[in-house]
């Protein structure tokens, strides 16, 4: 069974209604560690030893944080500099992370539409999450496509408890491994494969 | 009063002292000459109350040149000792060979004998180690190169009165006028053979380094314990008077002995106290030899054979400048480094005082020339200073390439470090730990003789001492630092160093410990800029963790401790400008009353709760009126 690693990076988590929602769902798994970043080095002082270690024993990674300027907030990205070094993640002998999987899960504001040629944002969001993307090839992992949370702003409480289940769902899919791998590469996002009112995966 | 009471004279002396130097100085003159003035003026020729007890007093005085040479060890370590080799060694010699080679010849030319001429010439080749240094570290030119070549040049000049001494016997040409009594004017060593003469002056050399290394510097730790700083002086002076004792009784110069125990101690963690302990003795005692070389100048004499005088004093001064600057040139010194070199060492200096009545004693010069002989070298000596004036005022102007005193040098003196700690108690350490772990050298002081002691062990230079004192700060190097840390406890003695830093050390960046508020007022008030309080960064981590426990998140906790410190720090200096000690009556009163400003500040604080950047409310609301 995948162990599953959640990197959560959120500076100011008691404003965000949606990732306190996704977090919570999360939290308590079997066989899903909640790593909460912000929590944990509140100084940036990451202690990449550490980082490393909880790496290597989990199979799948998730970089859950909200959009911030097309991006991941400040001390996710120290934490890529800092903890995927050159020949452990990556270069020659870098092969540390070979065969995981990872993906982010994100929040954004602007809606679906938004993020599409013609729209207000002009790019997809895969082509906004290439950075991440390349990273993970980089470091010879698999890189899936997001779970995203779009147009949270106007969302009703309804809603984000829903995307709340959702997102359990799919964790609990994907611990079950009950999605095959072609499928998942082939879907623009992890959302498709479950529904709103479903609680289990199709 | 008896004039020849002791009180009176010292009376005497003093004021002659208090009432020239700052006169010369205030002339630009230089201490120096001022001193000399004084001797003159009180002398026997003049107003005649000091008589001919001015000469014992030299002799008592000429202390002061041991607690010199001391000194200047003390500033010396042995591997930069090392490294002047070729300059004392060369210079040395070639000074001490070739003037006396060329006042010797004159001499000669003048009808001496062969023996009286080198004799002569060997006495007035030597120099004033007294008078140039006291005048060379008066200008500041003391590491400068000119100032570390007449060192080096002294030093050695130091080392060869030892032959000489054990030479002049040899040159007799007449008997002896005072056979019996000359006797024990020399060592109690002099009657033993040659070989083991030679073998207890090296056992005495071997003896004091031991000592230095093995007896001395536990002593001190042991005394330093009492706590009492009288003792601690008295145990100081005991060094040198100790050493002058034994290097006397073997027949060498006590100043090279107390130069040598000093190099021996320059690396003890009490090389810093012990110089400020004995430098106000050696100041004195010294401003007395000036002046007793002043009363000295015999001005009867030279009133009857003024031509004779004047020819050998311009003579003299003229061949050992001359002399000098050739030397100056072999060993490519700039122009204007060679000007300060010679006309600084173109003087005769006290050992000729010594080697004369040597000379006299065994029948090597007739008397006359002995009298003519300590009053010409008197005369050179109270001239030097105007010498040096002219120099520096109509020679080195012309030469133009006036060089700043170089770098190089100054870092020969001693490693200096760019930071200096004082205190190394729990807050001192801890910086101290810290910079250590960073590679940062520091230089550390601590009253705390067991504390530096450890520390010492540990490998972090230490030194122990008051660090609110002027001397002390000069020696650990606070010309050459760039930042000090205040981390002394007491807080009077904070603000004392604070002013002290402020008035000789105004390049320093100073970073001051201070215990609470009012303390930061003060410091503050003075002008400092780095105040650091000792409790405030502890009790605001003490906040964000009790804010933690009750659900915080560690990240908003944190920024919230950052901005309340930022807060606090502004409060703080908004505080300490209207801060009006007289509208408090009491301790507890001004807490309240100070109490109720924060905290009124801190309800009008506008930094509070502004992560707009991350706030989505704004966000959500211009969403909200999209969709209407």
């Amino acid at each position: 069974m995948p162990r599953i690693l959640i990197l959560f990076a959120h500076p100011v988590l008691e404003k965000s209604r949606m990732q306190q929602v996704l977090l919570a769902a999360a939290t308590g798994m079997p066989e899903v560690t909640v790593h909460d970043l912000y929590e944990l080095y509140p100084q940036f002082d990451i202690d990449i030893d550490r980082e490393q270690d909880l790496l290597t024993r989990h199979d799948i990674i998730i970089w859950q944080h909200p959009f911030y300027w097309y991006s991941c907030p400040a001390l996710l990205k120290q934490w890529m500099d800092l903890v995927l070094e050159h020949g452990w993640a990556y270069g020659h002998s870098g092969t540390a992370l070979e065969g995981k999987k990872v993906f982010n899960v994100i929040t954004s504001g602007a809606s679906t539409e938004a993020y599409q040629a013609g729209g207000f944002n002009k790019y997809s969001i895969r082509q906004y999450l290439l950075p991440f993307e390349r990273t993970a090839e980089l470091c010879r992992t698999t890189y899936w496509p997001p779970f995203w949370v779009p147009g949270v702003h106007r969302m009703q409480q309804g809603e984000i408890e829903e995307y709340g289940i959702r997102y359990f769902a799919l964790l609990t899919a994907l611990r079950k491994g009950s999605l095959r791998e072609e499928e998942i590469l082939r879907a623009p996002q992890l959302n498709d494969f479950v529904s709103f009112n479903q609680t289990t995966p199709l | 009063m008896d004039p020849s009471s002791f009180l009176f004279q010292a009376f005497v002396y003093l004021c002659a002292m208090v009432v020239f130097v700052p006169l010369a100085r205030r002339l630009g003159l230089g201490s120096v000459l001022g001193y000399l003035l004084a001797g003159i003026v009180i002398g026997p020729y003049v107003l005649g109350v000091v008589g001919e007890e001015g000469q014992d007093l030299m002799h008592f005085a000429e202390f002061g040149v041991v607690m010199m040479l001391f000194l200047i060890g003390l500033e010396l370590e042995p591997g930069v000792l090392w490294g002047m080799r070729r300059a004392i060694i060369g210079l040395g010699t070639g000074q001490v060979l070739v003037s006396a080679a060329v006042i010797g010849a004159l001499a000669l030319v003048a009808g001496f004998n062969w023996q009286q001429a080198l004799a002569a010439g060997l006495i007035l080749s030597l120099s004033s180690t007294a008078i140039v240094m006291q005048s060379l570290q008066e200008k500041g030119w003391l590491k400068s190169e000119a100032g570390q070549s007449a060192f080096a040049v002294l030093l050695f000049q130091d080392i060869a009165v030892i032959p000489m001494l054990a030479l002049f016997p040899l040159l007799a040409t007449t008997p002896r006028p005072g056979a019996a009594g000359g006797e024990e004017h020399l060592s109690w060593i002099a009657g033993l053979p040659p070989l083991w003469q030679t073998v207890i002056v090296l056992a005495s050399i071997v003896g004091i380094i031991a000592a230095g290394r093995l007896v001395i510097t536990p002593a001190m730790r042991l005394v330093a314990r009492t706590g009492m700083r009288e003792v601690f002086t008295a145990f100081a002076l005991f060094i040198v008077v100790g050493i002058a004792v034994l290097m006397t009784g073997v027949g060498l110069s006590p100043a090279l002995g107390a130069f040598l125990a000093g190099v021996v101690l320059a690396n003890s963690e009490y090389r810093h106290e012990l110089e400020s302990d004995i430098e106000p003795f050696k100041g004195i005692l010294l401003g007395l030899f000036f002046i007793a070389v002043g009363a000295s100048v015999n001005f009867p004499l030279i009133a009857e054979q003024p031509g004779t005088v004047v020819t050998w004093v311009v003579v003299l001064i003229a061949v050992k400048s001359v002399v000098l600057l050739g030397l100056g040139r072999v060993f490519r010194l700039g122009t204007d480094q060679n000007l300060i070199f010679s006309s600084a060492l173109a003087q005769v200096g006290e050992f000729a005082f010594v080697l004369a009545s040597l000379a006299l004693q065994e029948g090597v010069l007739p008397p006359a020339t002995v009298q003519l002989l300590i009053a010409v070298v008197a005369i050179t000596m109270a001239l030097t200073p105007l010498v040096m004036l002219f120099n520096e005022r109509f020679l080195l102007p012309r030469v133009g390439t006036r060089e700043a005193p170089p770098t190089r040098v100054v870092d020969a003196i001693s490693a200096r470090n760019p930071v200096i700690i004082a205190g190394f108690g729990h807050f001192g350490n801890t910086v101290g730990r810290f910079l250590r772990a960073n590679n940062v050298p520091a230089t550390y002081l601590d009253i705390d003789s067991d504390t530096v002691d450890v520390l010492r062990k540990m490998g972090f230079k230490v030194f122990y001492g008051d660090a609110s004192r002027y001397d002390l700060l000069e020696a650990a190097g606070a010309r050459e630092a760039r930042i000090i840390v205040i981390a002394i406890d007491s807080k009077e003695k904070r603000l004392e160093m604070i002013e002290t830093v402020k008035k000789h050390f105004p390049h320093l960046n100073i970073l001051v410990r201070a215990a609470n508020r009012y303390d930061a007022y003060d410091q503050m008030n003075a002008g400092m800029l780095h105040v650091y309080r000792e409790t405030v960064d502890t009790a605001i981590r003490m906040g964000v963790d009790t804010l933690k426990l009750l659900g915080v998140r560690a990240y908003t906790a944190h920024r919230k401790a950052l901005t309340f410190l930022r807060h606090d720090e502004r409060n703080l200096k908004q505080l300490a400008a209207i801060r009006n000690d007289e509208e408090y009556i009491t301790e507890a009163r001004k807490f309240i009353e100070e109490i109720e400003l924060i905290l009124q500040a801190d309800r009008h604080d506008p930094t509070r709760d502004r992560d707009e950047g991350w706030d989505a409310d704004g966000l959500r609301k211009e969403a909200r009126e999209e969709s209407l």
